[in-house]
């Protein structure tokens, strides 16, 4: 990876751990546990829909989504090659973790744009 | 684990001893580093979940009834018991962090590291807030 890129990456990397840190937990315990199992009810659709459209909540989602994917690519990057000592494919595992991280985030902007 | 360093001849032997694949089940601090580190395979786990979350909300109401049903399962439900879990412990870990990775100044001042700290756990509490309300009033 080249010595350029790697401040941007980590950077990316802290943003994202921030990010992700401050909404996750709440998003995964209604997402995840608290409408699926009724304690409150879930969005309806149209509300949900109606959220989605506003600018200020796509644009909180979208920086949500990308950050945590760089996030994740980095940490898992160099989780693998310290904690499990994979050096050999260091170069593979980078191209694969960022990859994801870009292609996700291009999903990410497709579908938001056409819930906008 | 404490396999001789690989040599060949006319090459100087490494001082080095080959470090096993699950060191960090050594000690609970290296246990603790390799489920910090971890945590980001959750944080990337729910990552996708909102993206097909989105994707469901673009196709139909149908598709947005099937993903919340779905969610409902139990083997989704146990995941995402177990993620929650996950990003709870990476967002204390990564504020914890926080003080030691910014320096922040007011003029000549440095702002002491509890104040960073807290600043934090204060934005976290307020997001969590903010998002609730308009998801549950929503």
């Amino acid at each position: 990876m080249s010595r350029h890129l790697e401040p941007l990456l980590w950077m990316l990397f802290s943003a994202g751990g921030v990010v992700s840190g401050m909404l996750m937990p709440v998003l995964v315990l209604l997402f995840g546990l608290a409408f699926p199992l009724g304690w409150v009810d879930a969005p309806t659709y149209d509300a949900i829909r109606a959220l989605l459209a506003n600018p200020l909540a796509a644009l909180v989602l979208f920086a949500l989504v990308v950050l945590s994917l760089f996030h994740w690519a980095h940490r898992f990057r160099h989780t693998l090659y310290d904690g499990l000592q994979i050096k050999h494919l260091n170069e593979v595992i980078a191209v694969v973790s960022y990859g994801v991280a870009i292609v996700g985030s291009g999903i990410a902007a497709y579908l938001l744009w056409q819930l906008s | 684990m404490d396999q001789p360093a690989v040599s060949t001849p006319y090459h100087p032997r490494w001082l080095r001893r080959r470090v096993s694949t699950y060191w960090w089940l050594g000690k609970p601090a290296y246990l603790r580093f390799i489920l910090r580190e971890g945590s980001c395979m959750f944080v990337g786990w729910f990552t996708l979940y909102l993206l097909l979350l989105l994707a469901a909300v673009l196709e139909g109401p149908l598709a947005y009834e099937l993903f919340v049903a779905w969610s409902a399962t139990p083997a989704l439900l146990a995941l995402n018991v177990v993620t929650l879990a996950f990003v709870i412990f990476h967002a204390i870990t990564f504020f914890q962090a926080a003080p030691q990775a910014m320096v922040v100044r007011l003029g000549r001042t440095r702002v002491p590291p509890q104040a960073v700290l807290l600043g934090h756990y204060a934005g976290w509490i307020v997001v969590s807030i903010v998002v609730a309300f308009f998801l549950l009033g929503a």
